[in-house]
């Protein structure tokens, strides 16, 4: 494991989840465990219902755990916000100018205006949007529009980041277009990342390590230690090592979709 | 066998054409065979689907630059052309004009409105502003006040002034908490809408027996901004509740309190609802003062209304109405103006 010699950031033991409902209760996650390294960027794939992004919001301290323990460690006097999370669904403010919605962590922390804006104007030419700063969410594409969330999460300068698929939303040009970004973007501090997907080529072009989760209930199925070096880029996912990758990890995650396909049909 | 589907230009001047062609020959017709006063509503309606079709054609036929000024000349246009139709049917006696008087003698009854002073109910229309320097200089500001006092549209709009803004600012504030708040909506929900559906004027009589003086100002306010209350309340309250949760999740991850998420988030995210009611409200405080009025008032633009109606001078009933049109579109396109400038991130 490439973290194992690192000092573990994240530590999530036997954690557990149910949901109430009126059939009696549901069973998320089960006996869930992971240890994630200073520094790691860990993907985790599994099939659609299977608590992957549960298991994000329970991290990010938006939904309560049922038993188990997370513990994020970091130094006692640390002033960075413990994770800042990219949402799928972007979770930028209509009512806000790009340029407030990526200041939007630091101004909820008392930040000053002119600090912040010398924060956010930096980032919004790192993520190419300087000449929209100006301008609101409506007047922006699907693309720009998760640039602007993901800005907000870097700005925000947090230990941990958290995405749930950030990149599910966009069209497939976009989609490659935005990992070429991203890859450029962790490499600037290479922050913890604990990255939700769908897509194997995606946990794989990112990731040092992907977490295969079974289907309903989650539970880890099984994990891979990408060995691919960096710096890593879109071009990455032409060469053999890459496709040998990806055919490991299907072989283990095309059950669970079949799994999850079985109990739909 | 083959079947060709064949393109073509589209043909939509000589369909213009066709329609002015058809329109002159039915009319003509109509008129010069002396049958259309027996036929009138059908003439009016073929009449009016002929002009339809022609604005429809026409305004594909306009450059983009000046579709805007077309539509506005539609919605204009149209008013106008049935005023028309009206004063050329009143003159020519179709329609007996002691009941329905031509627009320009109603015309003429606003000015007579205006400049007069009525010394049977001892008012005028807007209070004889013209008058103010000289009542400033020999009364000072009592005497500007009693120019007021005999103003009905002064009389009208503070009634559904104050009414709104007593109204609809506890309509926010409770709204908010039951949007917010599963609870107080549970306890609040049905009676309100319970209460939202009775007719407002058949709590007049409780709102006089509440108030000190009965035939004076309070009653009157406090039915509209119960009207206002209501809608403004429901509005904001599902406001509240159609934010997208994922905003407010993103809100308590990137740190914002209770406070912070209030002004960051709650509030600009229900405001186009909270204006939404704010508009209903604004146009229902409106028509119930004048429907009070018409019950109980000496001065107010519903008493100019029941009033002229009584001693059967029509032309001033027609223009209490006409008044109360122009008050409904200034104060709708007021409170427009305070949306735009306070909901910024909507405009297009």
């Amino acid at each position: 494991m490439s973290g194992s010699s690192m000092q573990p950031k994240i530590v999530a033991q036997n954690v557990v989840k149910t949901y109430k409902s009126k059939d009696g209760d549901i069973l998320a996650l089960d006996n869930f465990s992971l240890e994630i390294a200073e520094g790691e960027f860990v993907c985790i794939v599994g099939p659609s219902g299977c608590g992957k992004s549960t298991f994000l919001r329970i991290l990010a301290g938006l939904m309560p755990l049922t038993s188990g323990t997370i513990e994020i460690r970091r130094d006692a006097q640390a002033q960075k916000p413990l994770n800042s999370m990219v949402f799928q669904e972007y979770a930028i403010y209509p009512w806000k100018t790009v340029r407030n919605n990526v200041a939007f962590g630091l101004e909820m922390r008392g930040v000053s205006k002119k600090k912040r804006y010398a924060i956010v104007d930096d980032w919004l030419k790192r993520v190419g949007l300087q000449k929209f700063a100006d301008y609101y969410p409506h007047q922006l594409s699907g693309g720009m529009k998760q640039r602007v969330s993901i800005a907000r999460a870097l700005a925000n300068d947090p230990e941990v980041l958290l995405m749930d698929e950030p990149l599910g939303a966009l069209d497939a040009q976009m989609r490659t277009v935005l990992q070429g970004e991203l890859l450029k973007l962790w490499e600037i501090d290479r922050k913890t990342v604990v990255y939700i997907t769908h897509s194997i080529d995606e946990a794989i072009l990112l990731g040092d390590r992907v977490i295969v989760m079974t289907a309903h209930p989650g539970k880890k199925k099984v994990e891979f230690t990408i060995e691919i070096p960096r710096p890593r880029m879109i071009e990455t996912m032409a060469t053999p090592e890459f496709a040998q990758h990806k055919g490991i990890i299907w072989e283990a995650l095309k059950d669970e979709v079949s799994r999850v396909y079985g109990e739909q049909l | 066998m083959r079947t060709i589907y064949r393109l073509i230009p589209n043909k939509t001047l000589r369909e213009i054409l066709l329609t002015v062609i058809l329109a002159g020959i039915l009319n003509a017709v109509a008129i010069g065979g002396h049958f259309w006063l027996d036929h009138w509503e059908l003439l009016a309606l073929t009449n009016l689907i002929l002009l339809v079709v022609l604005a429809e054609r026409v305004g594909e036929l306009v450059p983009i630059r000046f579709k805007t000024l077309y539509d506005r000349i539609l919605a204009f246009g149209f008013p106008a052309l049935l005023l028309l139709g009206w004063e050329v049917l009143a003159n020519t006696e179709v329609i007996n004009p002691r009941w329905f008087p031509a627009p320009s003698s109603i015309l003429d009854a606003l000015w007579d409105l205006t400049v007069n002073y009525d010394r049977f109910n001892k008012s005028s229309l807007l209070g004889r502003p013209w008058l103010i320097p000289q009542e400033w200089d020999a009364n000072g500001m009592a005497g500007v006040k009693l120019l007021m006092k005999e103003s009905h549209v002064y009389a009208t709009l503070s009634r559904v002034f104050l009414g709104f803004i007593f109204g609809s600012g506890p309509g926010i504030v409770i709204g908010m908490a039951m949007g917010m708040n599963a609870t107080v909506r549970n306890m609040l929900d049905m009676t309100l809408s319970a209460l939202y559906v009775l007719p407002k004027i058949a709590i007049f009589p409780i709102m006089m027996l509440l108030f000190p003086d009965p035939f004076g100002e309070g009653p009157k306010i406090a039915v509209v901004a119960i009207s206002a209350f209501f809608l403004v309340t429901i509005s904001t309250m599902t406001g509240v509740q159609q934010i997208d949760p994922v905003l407010i999740h993103a809100g308590k991850n990137y740190g914002a309190n209770r406070w912070q998420m209030f002004r960051h988030v709650i509030i600009p995210g229900a405001l186009p609802m909270i204006f939404s009611g704010l508009r209903l409200a604004l146009g229902t405080g409106l028509i119930v003062i004048v429907a009070i009025e018409f019950v109980r008032a000496k001065i107010g633009v519903g008493h100019v209304i029941l009033y002229y109606w009584e001693i059967l001078s029509t032309a001033k009933m027609y223009a209490g109405l006409f008044v109360t049109m122009i008050l409904g579109v200034l104060l709708t396109y007021g409170l427009q103006l305070i949306e735009r400038w306070m909901i910024p991130w909507q405009r297009k």
